[in-house]
């Protein structure tokens, strides 16, 4: 095998270079969105795509998101498939119309002869000392969507694969990036690009572990897998299972994991109420009731606007809020 | 689940009529609204008296509209104008669930669905029925969307005619993103160049979806036609409530030709329309075209448009029929005798006979039909959820036998 074939990579250079493939094996893949050009995005994640392949396939917008996805829209009806970034999530709600009524609904209204083969970057999460409107995680409200996927990576691989896999759908899908982890270096992984991807619609087990399982997504995949190894220290062995994806729901391994453990906790930064870890909750209980020990807890962000980033440490679920969790489960 | 027997109405004139309606004279002198002329700048060819109005600007444009040419525009004008009369009887016979009236603007319709070439695209709202007519869209699809049985099922590419859209004013995006594409596609700039046009109405102008749309465009030179047809009425807004000053106006500070044509003149409203369709297959961008008209009817049948505007307004419209002054103009130049104009009358009532037969006899979709293209790929979540749904309807097939 050869040396390039393999490279150790951030989750931000991972999904840059994943987006070079798929515009390299497609003319049609065009990149749009505010500051992706020249700049390379906010985040630098386009960096050096206009430079290579022209301001005609990545495409320096003006700044409105509804006209990004409404022209996104039109593009793929034409036959491109378009790749929006909105620079941080909490921007996102100016095109939030555009997303619901039209890009999730045009497939059904016309009975399959318009598709929207649409990916919508969205940089989420918090954790990074921002301002307001630039930690939010609103996936949930997308996840509740008819017509939508959504997914969010935790990790360099599956971001690699996952936003090559996503473009090459049929299907418009909300791409969740966890933000924080970008740059990190912690996560930089080894991505071998001849290897066969995981399908884009499957969570993971991605520890193995019989007293407790933690499921969770995007940025918490990693709270999770630093909880399992302080949890290790006291003798307590987590299974943290990434979900992956979000919309559908892949429960399957995490109803396999529950019969196991027989305990459960639904880890997120959203807010709960009316979220993801709520729906979680709901069909563990429905398909596992005989196999639980304990009820299902979830570990979340709080049901208030994102705080002030000096409040942020406590609003975020952390190793330990995960571990108190743990205590509480296994102690019913 | 709801059906069209269950959606109620308002009687019409149950309501007192809103005095404020009246424009007042400085608001006409704007034209912002104007009851008898459309302002200085109005562009005319035909008028309601059947007057042949010349200009050398436009008068190519509609060169080749002969004596047929015209009894063709007459007759489209026609039988879209008794499909809308009959749509609009069957809603209030309950076998529709609403109906969206285009009455009085069969001439912004017609003409400018008639300048588009094939290859072109339009962008409809919901109340472009005159312009599936002209795209070749069989009106029974289009009745589909009001019998609630489907949501826009003609083949979109065939006719060249996108589906229907409610919310108002995502289209003018989604065709500013489709003109885009042409350009991306090198279709702009010779012979064989496409365009798209979109449609909207005055209200939509207050959306900021369609500044998006104007910006867009013309930052990258689309070869769009933004057709705004100012049919007075955001439902029971005017068009006052939505500009300080009339709307083809606004295309100067986006740097783009704005122009208002006579809505009710079908043949201006085909020359301007074809007049903006070269230019943006030229590469020149986008053109906004204002027709200035008038919705006869009411918003939709679930409107009573007696609460807000005066009747006088309405009897004033009513002089500037688009259809009559064809007809007056084919009338007094022989271009037409009353073996024509009663042929074309027979014509429109077969056809609306047709519709009606159709729509009383539409078959409802099956249940599955819920489920079906939610995904282009399939979803094991809803699949389940299908599989469970047909399972319990199979329930009571199975206790119906016993």
């Amino acid at each position: 095998m050869a040396n390039e074939d393999i490279q150790k990579l951030t989750i931000g250079k991972a999904i840059n270079l994943g987006l070079r493939r798929s515009m390299e094996a497609n003319n049609r893949v065009i990149v749009m969105g505010e500051d992706v050009g020249k700049l390379g995005g906010v985040f630098r994640i386009t960096d050096g795509l206009q430079k290579d392949f022209g301001e005609q396939r990545v495409l320096d917008t003006p700044l409105a998101e509804s006209g990004i996805i409404g022209t996104a829209v039109g593009l793929a009806v034409r036959g491109f498939r378009p790749v929006c970034e909105i620079q941080f999530e909490g921007f996102i709600f100016p095109g939030f119309d555009q997303i619901v009524s039209q890009v999730a609904k045009l497939h059904y209204r016309t009975q399959g002869k318009v598709k929207m083969p649409i990916v919508i970057r969205v940089p989420f999460g918090g954790g990074i000392g921002a301002v307001e409107h630039h930690s939010e995680s609103p996936e949930s409200l997308f996840a509740h969507v008819a017509g939508l996927k959504v997914v969010s990576v935790s990790n360099a691989v599956d971001a690699y694969w996952g936003i090559q896999q996503a473009i090459d759908s049929d299907d418009p899908i909300l791409f969740f990036e966890p933000k924080r982890l970008y740059h990190s270096g912690a996560m930089r992984a080894e991505v071998d690009t001849t290897a066969t991807p995981d399908p884009l619609f499957k969570s993971r087990v991605v520890r193995s572990g019989d007293s407790v399982t933690v499921v969770a997504y995007g940025p918490s995949v990693k709270v999770a897998l630093d909880a399992a190894t302080a949890a290790e220290e006291e003798g307590k062995s987590l299974e943290v299972i990434d979900l992956r994806t979000l919309s559908p729901l892949d429960l399957g391994p995490v109803f396999e994991s529950v019969r196991k453990t027989g305990r459960l906790i639904a880890l997120s930064e959203a807010p709960s109420e009316s979220s993801l870890t709520s729906e979680i909750a709901a069909r563990v209980q429905q398909e596992c009731f005989y196999s639980l020990e304990a009820p299902v807890l979830r570990v979340t962000g709080f049901d208030t606007p994102y705080p002030p980033a000096k409040l942020e440490e406590h609003y975020l679920p952390d190793l330990d809020r995960v571990l108190h969790a743990v205590d509480r489960s296994l102690g019913w | 689940m709801s059906s069209p027997e269950q959606w109620t109405h308002p009687e019409p004139g149950a309501g007192p009529a809103a005095e404020a309606a009246q424009p007042s004279p400085e608001q006409v002198i704007a034209g912002l609204r104007a009851t008898s002329e459309g302002g200085e700048e109005l562009t005319q060819l035909l008028t309601p008296e059947g007057e042949r109005v010349h200009s050398s600007q436009f008068d190519p444009y509609i060169a080749d509209i002969d004596d047929e040419a015209l009894r063709g525009l007459y007759r489209d004008m026609v039988l879209v104008r008794r499909a809308d009369r009959e749509a609009n009887a069957m809603q209030r016979q309950g076998q529709l669930g609403i109906w969206v009236p285009l009455l009085g603007q069969e001439a912004a319709q017609i003409g400018s669905g008639r300048a588009m070439r094939k290859t072109d695209m339009a962008f409809p709202s919901y109340r472009e029925h005159g312009v599936a007519y002209a795209r070749g869209v069989d009106l029974k699809e289009v009745l589909g969307i009001f019998r609630c049985t489907d949501h826009s099922s003609w083949d979109y590419k065939e006719h060249g005619f996108h589906p229907y859209c409610i919310v108002i004013g995502n289209q003018v995006l989604n065709a500013t993103g489709y003109a885009m594409g042409q350009k991306f596609d090198g279709k702009v700039g010779d012979d064989d160049g496409e365009a798209t046009i979109t449609y909207f109405g005055d209200g939509a102008t207050s959306q900021g979806d369609v500044h998006e749309g104007f910006v867009w465009a013309a930052v990258y030179d689309a070869p769009l036609v933004f057709f705004c047809q100012n049919n007075q009425w955001a439902i029971s807004e005017p068009t006052e409530r939505q500009s300080r000053l009339p709307l083809y106006q606004r295309a100067r500070g986006y740097g783009f030709p704005g122009i208002r044509v006579d809505g009710n003149d079908v043949l201006a409203c085909l020359a301007v329309t074809r007049w903006a369709l070269e230019e943006c297959r030229a590469g020149n961008g986008p053109v906004l075209i204002e027709a200035f008209t008038y919705r006869m009817d009411a918003h939709t049948t679930t409107d009573d448009p007696t609460r807000y505007r005066l009747s006088d307004e309405l009897e004033e419209w009513k002089l500037k029929d688009p259809i009559e002054r064809v007809r007056a103009y084919l009338a007094r130049n022989g271009g037409a005798d009353h073996d024509f104009f009663d042929q074309v009358q027979a014509d429109a009532d077969a056809f609306a006979e047709d519709l009606r037969e159709y729509c009383f006899n539409m078959p409802e979709p099956p249940p599955e039909r819920i489920f079906s293209n939610v995904y282009a790929e399939n979803s094991p979540v809803l699949d389940a959820q299908r599989e469970e749904f047909l399972s319990y309807l199979d329930g009571f097939a199975a206790a119906g036998e016993h």
